[in-house]
């Protein structure tokens, strides 16, 4: 088998002389310019003082896939740009070859970390479109299963952001905590990852016997490991040091860019879907908005940490709440009928068979619903044209964009802290890349 | 042979099976994550699922350091070539193991942008199901890919194919020892 | 997501900034032509629409007759803006018609500097030219690739499943 070239040429420093032309105009889009500002552009030095150099895609701090070119002058980084693509799966056109029932199997596979919100915001799509309302203990089912991921998510960010800067006595940790909501979750929905629970018209199946005790024991265990993560990380010298003023990004560059979720908070904007434009029950439960002051690196490690407190509460409130009923909607349209149902009637068994095969009918129209997802806003465009296929489905994934701010929190940094930075923007590449 | 008579204990084998053993004792796998899988992965490092246990833990960051591949989660056709240049990168004896059903054969996205199954761009050892696998079947695979190295299956296989030696976990011909 | 004030009725589209808008499932959306679109953008973009959190593209190729507001001639393609306010926390959405044959579109880089990678990828999946966008290039597929993936003509690439070497049964 013959060595294939890549794409973008060999994977090592290009002579200057090959890259200049062609990659400065390539990376002109790393320069921020805002309408409203001044024009405040530094002018790059152009000399043979300065190397161009290549990071990823095959890298352990990358997150993934994601392949990051930088210019250096000494240790300081002057321009760099991602580059992505390397986790193209296609996605969206697949999206459009399978049924609204088949949708969430695909969709949850796009941000492998907090699979339930892209189910979820698939689903709120597709009810959306429909026009029905769902059952609410469907809708708390959601919440209190969102919240966990949410908390999750935040935990496996922290270990991985802590292995990125050395901590690596975090990431044992984090995993530690991830694996307890995980097991809950392959209780609920016989998966630990790419559950495929949350569908259009409810949840696939009702929380098992003794959840709640299964749901309570987790929220005793975390607020005192957040402790002594605080103890671990937050007053750290070291750690202080690593994430203190790196990686500033203003508001108006973070509104600019269109980026969301933690990056945007940091900042001090309290912008978060679920109290500014509430979806799900979210209006009835009672949390705090996260915001930061600096813009750095570290006050997006205090938000996520703090995130999963204000998770812990909202769960808290879940636990009270949660009512009784379905567990989803009881629309012939939409809904299989009961699994004991098909024993007894044969028309119970063929509209079982044709919502499988054939799926339900959508009519026409096309909407766009978000949910704030733990990386910012999660977004579902969907367009129907009466079939039970959804004709364009397109997600907009929060970590795209968020990695386009990359290039201007990196910029005048040191190379030892582009790690530190590429961290704290949470990419995941299925989302980044779909 | 009267071994007993002497005075230091040693003990007598063929070189080939030295060589089987240690390469079966020191398997280093490389940082090679591509999407859902690697998070699965790194699970099956830490704590819980600890993959020390079985001597596995360092895992190295530099293909060259390396001596078992995981191809953990879907190879798309922009990452296919990279794929390969990171496998030629690393040294002999290298192993792969395909994880997940994506790697194995392009999975539930049988479409434009993802390779349908990673044999088609490297010899792959052995194969485990799962969307994705959890930690328990990565370990299986693990094993499995052991126990080929150290009873030398894995190379007659290899002979016999002429690219890797496909072995699937669920096959039973293959024994895994348990760990002790 | 939804506009409870403020929005006419939906039997009578109203007018916003000159063009035409409409009301899908309560959502905003305003449908200026091609020669609007930039203004449209920029005159949003003052009235505190001051975030673009998505651009995209859809091929109707299968529904060039689709039904659209009173006004609104449907063309192949489309380019999907997703605005939001933070202050007005309100959303607003704008559609904008391209032909077949003249698959061009000036780019809002320049007002929002976030849309550079959202124009390349709709560029990548469907084909549409940014005009005075600094790098009009492939962002997903590699650079050599031929063809647009999401555009409705082309294959979904999909390779019969054989099954071969299957295990016997035990």
């Amino acid at each position: 088998m013959t060595i294939a070239e890549t794409s973008e040429g060999a994977q090592e420093l290009l002579p200057k002389a090959r890259t200049a032309g062609v990659e400065y105009l390539r990376e002109e889009g790393s320069v921020l310019r805002i309408p409203h500002l001044p024009e405040d552009v530094e002018q790059v030095p152009t000399g043979d003082d300065t190397m161009i150099i290549n990071m990823g895609p095959q890298h352990p701090s990358t997150h993934g896939v994601l392949r990051v070119m930088m210019e250096l002058q000494g240790e300081t980084v002057l321009r760099c740009k991602p580059v992505m693509g390397y986790l193209h799966t296609g996605m969206e056109k697949t999206g459009e070859d399978l049924t609204y029932l088949q949708g969430p199997t695909n969709t949850t596979r796009m941000d492998y970390v907090s699979p339930l919100f892209n189910e979820l915001v698939f689903s709120l799509a597709t009810e959306k479109l429909l026009d029905i309302e769902i059952p609410p203990r469907a809708t708390w089912i959601r919440m209190l299963m969102c919240e966990l991921n949410r908390m999750s998510s935040q935990v496996l960010w922290l270990a991985t952001n802590g292995m990125d800067l050395g901590a690596v006595s975090m990431m044992i940790y984090g995993f530690r905590e991830r694996e307890s909501i995980l097991a809950f979750f392959e209780k609920v929905t016989g998966l630990r990852m790419n559950h495929n629970y949350i569908r259009p018209g409810g949840v696939a199946v009702d929380l098992p016997e003794g959840w709640r005790a299964d749901v309570l024991a987790i929220l005793e265990a975390f607020p005192e490991r957040l402790d002594e993560y605080d103890t671990l990380l937050t007053g750290q010298p070291i750690w202080q040091e690593r994430t203190q003023g790196v990686g500033v990004i203003t508001t108006e560059e973070c509104l600019a860019l269109g980026v969301t979720g933690p990056i945007l908070r940091s900042t001090g904007l309290d912008w978060d879907l679920r109290r500014d434009q509430p979806y799900l029950a979210y209006d009835q439960v009672d949390f705090d908005v996260i915001v930061g002051s600096y813009g750095d690196t570290f006050d997006r490690y205090a938000i996520r940490l703090n995130e999963i407190r204000e998770s812990i509460k909202i769960v808290h409130q879940i636990l009270d709440k949660m009512p009784q009923g379905d567990y989803r909607v009881q629309d012939k349209k939409v809904t299989p009928p009961p699994r004991h149902r098909i024993d007894e009637s044969m028309e119970a068994l063929i509209h079982h068979f044709k919502i499988f095969t054939e799926g339900f009918r959508v009519p026409e129209g096309e909407v766009y619903v978000a949910v704030e997802s733990p990386r910012g806003e999660l977004g579902c465009y969907m367009v129907s044209d009466g079939s039970a296929k959804p004709y364009r489905m397109h997600i907009r994934g929060p970590s795209f964009v968020n990695l386009q701010a990359l290039p201007h929190m990196i910029r005048g940094a040191l190379i030892a802290d582009a790690v530190a930075v590429i961290s704290t923007i949470d990419p995941i590449m299925g989302e980044v890349d779909r | 042979m009267g071994l007993e008579d002497l005075n230091h204990n040693f003990l007598t084998g063929t070189i080939e099976d030295l060589v089987k053993w240690a390469r079966r004792n020191s398997m280093w796998p490389a940082t090679f994550g591509l999407a859902c899988c690697a998070i699965e992965m790194m699970a099956t490092g830490a704590a819980h699922f600890d993959l020390a246990r079985f001597g596995m833990e360092v895992f190295r960051a530099s293909p060259r350091q390396a001596d078992l591949m995981i191809v953990a989660g879907r190879v798309s056709q922009k990452m296919a070539p990279v794929l390969r240049q990171v496998y030629d990168q690393m040294m002999e004896p290298k192993w792969v193991l395909s994880m997940g059903v994506c790697a194995s054969s392009g999975g539930m996205f049988n479409n434009y942008a993802i390779v349908q199954g990673v044999d088609q761009i490297v010899p792959v050892d052995v194969y485990t199901p799962g969307c994705p696998p959890g930690p328990e079947t990565l370990m299986h695979g693990i094993l499995t890919l052991h126990e080929l190295v150290r009873t030398g299956e894995i190379t007659r296989r290899r002979a016999e194919t002429g690219a890797g030696a496909g072995v699937h976990v669920t096959e039973r011909r293959v024994a895994v020892a348990t760990p002790t | 997501m939804d506009e409870p004030d403020a929005v006419p009725p939906e039997d009578e589209p109203a007018l916003i900034h000159g063009s035409i808008s409409s009301l899908s499932r309560g959502q905003l959306v305003v449908h200026p032509t091609r020669a609007d679109y930039i203004d449209m953008v920029g005159l949003l973009y003052d009235d505190g629409y001051r975030m673009c959190v998505d651009l995209t593209g859809a091929d109707y190729l299968m529904h060039l007759d689709r039904p659209l507001p009173a006004g609104v001639v449907p063309e192949r393609f489309e380019v999907v803006v997703n605005l939001i306010s933070t202050e007005m926390r309100r959303r607003i959405r704008v559609r904008v018609q391209l032909p077949e044959d003249d698959l061009t579109i000036p780019s809002i880089y320049r007002l929002h500097p976030g849309t550079e990678a959202m124009e390349r990828e709709t560029y990548d999946m469907f084909g549409i030219v940014f005009t005075d966008h600094p790098d009009m290039t492939r962002i997903l597929m590699p650079d050599d690739w031929e063809g647009h993936p999401l555009r409705k003509d082309f294959g979904i690439g999909r390779i019969p499943v054989q099954f071969k070497g299957a295990p016997p049964a035990r």
